[in-house]
């Protein structure tokens, strides 16, 4: 999970990252009282998911709390590259001497943690990576050795750090680690991580991304779930526990197993050139049980996406028997009545594919069709999308 | 000849007492695989009757693998205790650590890992994978043992289903071994361990690698295949149609940026001289072109 801004300052602050003052608006009328509450000049800025949101005009100086009133009713409704601004954080202003970059985050390719540092903070760091790599600083991190205060200065000197804020930002390096390890973050990253004029060191701005399977140590983490930012029908199908995204095409697809499922939009796409670009319009992993009530939960789920012509349902029997995943569809469908009002092409395959054939067959549902292999299934599913 | 482990490999499950525990060494057992104990710590002492096989339960592995000569553990931990169990097994020096466990925190696996590099000799499997089969010889994990026979073909898939679909495909042909290497950001082994040791097993003659979004895990072993594999490879890669910035199940399932697409997987292998088929069968039929089957 991506963190907004002021959730992640909100997380250093708690950690012991130095951090301005600020608070958040969702009214004209909060930008104000927050302005105040605030004090002084202060920076009124748009809460999205996104990057480049100062270039949008989502980030604007305040003078006073009536001007912070003015800058917010302009901020807040602004579509910046499709995320629509809900909330804005009034910070203090600060006088900002230097801009540093300071990040750590989860190393796929190495399989360890890694610190980013550079002295050429306030851009995307993948520029400095570009354009100046010898100015950008990557040290790995034994997750079970970590960053003490002495490993924090060999880091930060490593980065070549100006010698008057060495001490400083190392602190911040030790609390930025503690952050990273005790919320399970994969990516705590501060830019600018800024030295003001009176030679204090701030995180200005930050990036916060938690581990999703680390929530059950962090319940405090739930509350950090933009409820409101959530497609409708991925809501519905999170309350059902169902591994479900919404996508922009017309074929509903159910499948067991992320990969086997991944494949099967990929298919559905590819099938689809055929018939004027029919995509699939969602991914749904059922996992390995498939019960009569998780595929009735998940086709009334797709089906009460308004995009959705028709459905395919792709299983291999694996574990589960396919004579299970077909009493499953048929007792769904029973479930559903006349909710069920979209074609259903289904390929079953492995275990036990005779007797759940048989089954779908025997059972003759109006609008369940079935095809022998995966590609069939998805060209079929695609034409009648496309009819 | 097999990859990791063979006829002779003796297997506990970490985890047994528990229901997936049990179903498993249920199922991994009725394949022929030599399940001689399970680790459930605070339950030592006791132990479990599965389909006429009494099975003793120990409190760590240490113990388990000094009355069984266990040469390979599978953990069925749930997440929270996964890191304790993966960590017992390592300080015991178990060979290999097949981690079944979907949802383990990326911390935990990180230091799991990290610790089996600097203290010991362990091979990590997983986690979040479905384990590993050489058909006829052993099966460790989940992976159905009915799907095909033995044969020349090694796979590697991030992928469970993949792996199962693809077994269908060629169940003709048959497996020397099929490796499920899991989809979770820190895996224990990668395409390329596999890679390597499918090479350098004389009973397999090619080899099938499946890939899916997240990291560069797929463009490492492309550069892999091209210095080192002589063995003919064919590729699959899942995710194409996944959008930027979307979990898509598997917890290392995503495209960050430009970072991590399919395409981008697909070109490097490519390049490397690997046919990537556009679904499941049509990379089966590349491997059938090639193998002349």
């Amino acid at each position: 999970m991506d963190l907004y801004e002021y959730q992640a300052r909100d997380l250093f602050e708690k950690h012991g990252v130095p951090v301005l003052p600020a608070a958040i608006a969702t009214t004209a009328d909060e930008a104000e009282a927050a302005a105040t509450k605030v004090g002084g000049k202060v920076v009124v800025k748009a809460q999205v998911k996104v990057g480049g949101r100062g270039k949008a005009g989502g980030v604007k100086l305040a003078v006073d709390p009536a001007d912070a009133r003015e800058k917010a009713s302009a901020i807040l409704g602004m579509d910046i590259k499709g995320h629509v601004v809900r909330t804005v954080m009034i910070a203090a202003a600060a006088p900002i001497e230097s801009e540093y970059y300071l990040a750590i985050l989860l190393d796929r390719s190495n399989r360890t943690f890694l610190v980013m540092a550079s002295v050429a903070g306030g851009m995307e760091i993948e520029e400095v990576a570009h354009t100046a790599p010898e100015k950008l600083a990557k040290i790995p991190v034994d997750s079970n050795v970590g960053i003490d205060l002495a490993r924090a200065s060999e880091i930060i000197a490593a980065a070549k750090f100006p010698a008057d804020v060495a001490d400083q930002v190392s602190a911040v390096l030790v609390k930025l680690w503690e952050t990273f390890v005790s919320e399970d973050a994969t990516l705590v990253e501060v830019n600018p991580l800024v030295k003001t004029s009176d030679s204090k060191i701030i995180a200005l701005d930050g990036k916060v991304t938690l581990d999703d399977n680390a929530g059950f140590r962090h319940p405090d983490h739930e509350a950090l779930v933009d409820q409101a930012a959530e497609n409708a029908l991925e809501a519905a199908a999170k309350a059902k526990n169902l591994n479900y995204v919404k996508l922009e095409g017309q074929v509903g697809i159910i499948g067991n197993g992320a990969g086997l499922v991944m494949s099967t939009l990929d298919v559905v796409a590819y099938a689809g050139e055929k018939f004027g670009g029919v995509r699939p319009a969602n991914f749904l992993d059922i996992g390995g049980g498939a019960s009569a009530q998780v595929m009735a939960d998940g086709l009334s789920i797709i089906l009460g996406d308004k995009d959705v012509k028709s459905v395919f349902v792709n299983v291999f029997g694996g574990i589960t028997a396919c004579d299970a995943v077909a009493n499953g569809i048929v007792q769904a469908l029973e479930l559903l009545g006349a909710q069920a009002t979209k074609p259903i092409v289904v390929r079953l395959d492995g275990n036990n594919v005779v007797e759940g054939r048989a089954i779908l067959t025997a059972a003759a549902h109006p609008l369940v069709e079935q095809l022998d292999t995966m590609d069939g299934a998805a060209n079929r599913a695609a034409e009648l999308a496309a009819k | 000849m097999s990859i990791f482990i063979n006829a002779d490999s003796k297997i506990i499950v970490q985890g047994m007492t528990g229901s997936e525990g049990t179903k498993h060494t249920r199922r991994m057992l009725a394949s022929g695989s030599k399940v001689v104990g399970g680790v459930t710590p605070g339950k030592g002492g006791q132990s479990v009757e599965i389909d006429g096989h009494n099975l003793p339960v120990f409190n760590t592995v240490g113990e388990a693998m000094a009355a069984t000569g266990a040469n390979v553990s599978v953990v069925f931990v749930p997440p929270k205790f996964a890191k304790a169990a993966v960590v017992d097994a390592i300080d015991a020096a178990m060979p290999l650590v097949v981690v079944i466990t979907e949802g383990i925190p990326v911390h935990d696996s990180a230091s799991f890992y990290a610790y089996s590099l600097t203290n010991g000799t362990t091979r990590i499997i997983g986690p979040n994978c479905p384990g590993l089969i050489s058909p006829g010889k052993s099966n460790v994990g989940i992976i159905p043992a009915n799907i095909t026979g033995s044969g020349p073909i090694g796979l590697v898939s991030k992928s469970g289903t993949l792996t199962y679909q693809m077994m269908f495909e060629l169940r003709d042909i048959g497996f020397s071994t099929a490796v499920g290497i899991g989809g979770d950001p820190v895996v224990g082994t990668t395409h390329i361990d596999c890679l390597r040791a499918f090479q350098d097993d004389p009973e397999t003659e090619a080899i099938v690698m499946i890939g899916e979004i997240g990291g560069d895990a797929e463009e490492r072993a492309a550069a892999f295949i091209a210095e080192y594999v002589t063995k003919p490879v064919v590729g699959y890669v899942a995710g194409f149609t996944a959008p930027e910035g979307k979990t898509m199940g598997h917890a290392g399932a995503i495209v960050s940026g430009s970072s991590g697409t399919a395409q981008g997987k697909k070109d490097a292998l490519e390049a490397a001289g690997v046919k990537v088929g556009q679904t499941p069968s049509e990379t089966a039929r590349l491997l059938r072109a090639i193998m002349g089957r």
